[in-house]
């Protein structure tokens, strides 16, 4: 965005020491929970442009509900969230039809339309928001396909024929389909074989640079912590715990991280790491 | 803050130079200006036309994505194919970067074969035909298992799952009694008002009660009872079972060892055999009290005339030939709906059409049952 970025005075989730770049998404003071259930208790965060964000928390910690509360499909009790600078809660529905263009959504179990094939789910997004001729479209989703790895000939298979590493492809593939600005990962390679999870996250470091994406991935899976975030957070208790680079992970006290970040599978990949540098 | 209004559309300025052509894109080259970037690429094909050199240049072009490079590279492969010089000038690194990721190529995917119609619609016909031979062989050797499971059940009655039969025994006894019961009543009082009005003519209204007692003990309450319960719980058999399938919930059965006919079939059919039979019964009580009703307020026949024709009018046989019926009834809805639902593939879509499926099928073979049956009692004379 070509207008200045106000300063914020960010009580979390800003890198040590790193420059005033864009935040595109601001949480602040975030309170989310179903019942008596307080999931996000007071939760901030920010996320800059053009970074990958790799988001981890012990399961059920909430980190999928983060996601989808900043996609409005959660309602909030308090808090607010800024996206593109602009308060998702202030906007007319134009506003909000145009800021849900500038984004991408993968959800963890895909979510492609299973009565439309491959094909025609990558054009969804297209079909409803450009005005671009079917010959256009079928170019671009084919491109699309080929930009997440996939063959061609998976173009006029239905959902319910494709593998879950092919359906995770597919679900990105239609989550790029307008070329967002930002992209949301919900888990996007749990459920690949560790191949496929590489290629996925050299992918979304591939698309990250030439597109200019930023990523807001939720993840479990160590290597592409390691591999593929510029920076991590950590959700317990309701809020980040830790945000920063991989080292500011594996320096912190805190026991869950300790466990996560120094536990048998993580040893491995952090001597990797080192023998790497 | 909205960049696509504010922003400057994606344009192109064309400079002739002698046989060069200099191509200068300005604006945004992205999706979000799609219409201008498809218009700009063909004015762009046209433009070049005659010169040997072309040289776009993007130094000018605000952002970049996948589809304005792709249409861009489209467009300079479409001057190279005419025998013309083309390149990119003036690229920075992310655009370089992406102009390469998006290189203009043919998919090389083959066109559908296309078929006539004629052979569409003899395909389509004898797809049916085969399928509704299908539909009867698996139906039989549904009964087959379905027989053997309750087989097994008697052998060793601890493989019977008592709970889920209850459970579902209240889900389409116990919970349908309300609009099972209304609707008798309704027809119950409609069939009374027709007829009386219709037998006044003749002076035979008292007959009312006949018609009433006969009809609805014989054919109405079960019919009614039947069409209700597919409609209501087959719909709800098909959906349950079909979501299972769909989450291979009736996989991860079978490689336990459990067989999916025992455990989710034979409670539901079960249910539905004890069910309907009560059901019927409830809805011939309020089916009779309905005509008795109007009999009294529209025919003026009082309560005491009206039950003393009734007890000349039916028998026992009356009753029984509608509650003989139940279950088997009960036996067709509860089959089509389980077959249904393990018919489901994959989709949502499917879902929903195999529970179409289920309640049509269901409520058609209801009324052919109801028809043998009655051919059956006619020809024995019950």
């Amino acid at each position: 965005m070509d207008a200045p970025v106000p300063p914020v005075a960010a009580p979390t989730g800003r890198p040590n020491g790193a420059p005033d770049r864009e935040v595109v998404i601001e949480v602040r003071d975030l309170v989310v929970g179903f019942g008596d259930k307080v999931i996000m208790n007071g939760l901030s965060l920010d996320v800059y442009r053009g970074e990958i964000l790799g988001f981890v928390g012990a399961s059920g910690t909430g980190k999928s509900v983060l996601t989808r509360t900043i996609l409005g499909l959660v309602p909030k009790r308090r808090g607010t969230i800024k996206v593109f600078g602009q308060d998702v809660d202030n906007l007319t529905p134009e506003a909000r039809k145009a800021m849900e263009r500038r984004w991408g959504v993968l959800f963890q179990q895909g979510a492609l339309f299973s009565s439309l094939t491959v094909r025609q789910n990558v054009q969804v997004p297209m079909r409803e928001h450009l005005k671009l001729s079917q010959e256009l479209m079928d170019e671009l989703a084919l491109l699309k396909l080929e930009l997440v790895g996939l063959k061609p000939e998976v173009a006029d298979r239905y959902p319910s024929e494709l593998s879950g590493g092919m359906i995770k492809r597919v679900a990105l593939a239609r989550a790029l389909s307008l070329d967002p600005e930002i992209v949301f990962l919900d888990e996007p390679t749990s459920g690949l074989d560790p191949i496929g999870a590489q290629d996925f996250d050299q992918l979304i470091a591939t698309l990250q640079k030439t597109l200019g994406l930023t990523v807001f991935m939720v993840t479990h899976d160590l290597g592409s912590l390691y591999s593929a975030c510029d920076r991590i957070a950590a959700l317990a208790d309701g809020r980040v715990i830790a945000a920063g680079p991989i080292e500011t992970m594996l320096k912190s006290d805190h026991p869950w991280l300790r466990s996560y970040f120094h536990g048998e599978r993580a040893r491995h990949l952090t001597a990797e790491a080192g023998a790497g540098r | 803050m909205n960049r696509a209004v504010m922003d400057p559309v994606a344009n192109v300025v064309v400079e002739r130079n002698g046989a060069e052509a200099r191509m200068r894109f300005i604006g945004r080259w992205t999706s979000d200006q799609a219409a201008a970037v498809e218009a700009g690429a063909s004015k762009l094909t046209a433009e070049a036309q005659g010169a040997e050199r072309v040289l776009l240049d993007l130094s000018a072009v605000e952002r970049l994505d996948t589809l304005g490079a792709w249409v861009l590279d489209r467009a300079r492969s479409e001057i190279v194919a005419r025998g013309q010089e083309a390149g990119f000038v003036g690229l920075d690194e992310p655009k370089r970067i992406l102009l390469h990721e998006v290189a203009y190529h043919e998919f090389g995917l083959k066109a559908p074969v296309q078929h006539s119609a004629v052979v569409d619609i003899l395909s389509d016909v004898g797809g049916t035909v085969v399928g509704a031979g299908r539909d009867l062989v698996g139906g039989v050797s549904f009964l087959g298992s379905l027989v053997a499971a309750f087989g097994r059940m008697l052998v060793n009655p601890r493989r019977f799952r008592i709970t889920s039969m209850v459970f579902h025994l209240e889900a389409v006894g116990f919970r349908s009694v309300p609009i099972i019961t209304l609707i008798s009543f309704l027809v119950g009082c409609i069939v009374a008002q027709q007829g009386i009005f219709q037998l006044r003519r003749f002076g035979a209204t008292p007959f009312v009660v006949d018609l009433i007692g006969i009809l609805t003990l014989r054919e109405l309450g079960v019919l009614l009872t039947s069409i209700m319960i597919a409609g209501r719980s087959g719909s709800a058999f098909t959906a349950e079972i079909g979501s299972m399938k769909m989450r291979e919930e009736i996989d991860a059965l079978r490689v336990m060892g459990l067989d999916p006919i025992e455990v989710l079939v034979a409670p539901r059919i079960l249910a539905l055999i004890v069910a309907l039979p009560i059901l019927t019964f409830l809805s011939n009580l309020a089916g009779l009290f309905g005509g008795g009703v109007v009999s009294w307020i529209y025919g003026g026949i009082s309560q005491e005339v009206f039950l003393g024709r009734l007890r000349s009018a039916i028998a026992f046989n009356t009753f029984m030939v509608g509650i003989i019926k139940a279950p088997f009834m009960a036996l067709v809805i509860g089959m089509i709906a389980c077959i249904e639902g393990m018919a489901v593939k994959g989709s949502a879509e499917s879902l929903g059409r195999q529970v179409t499926s289920s309640v049509v099928k269901a409520i058609f073979m209801v009324i052919v049952v109801d028809g043998l049956f009655a051919m059956f009692f006619a020809s024995i004379n019950y």
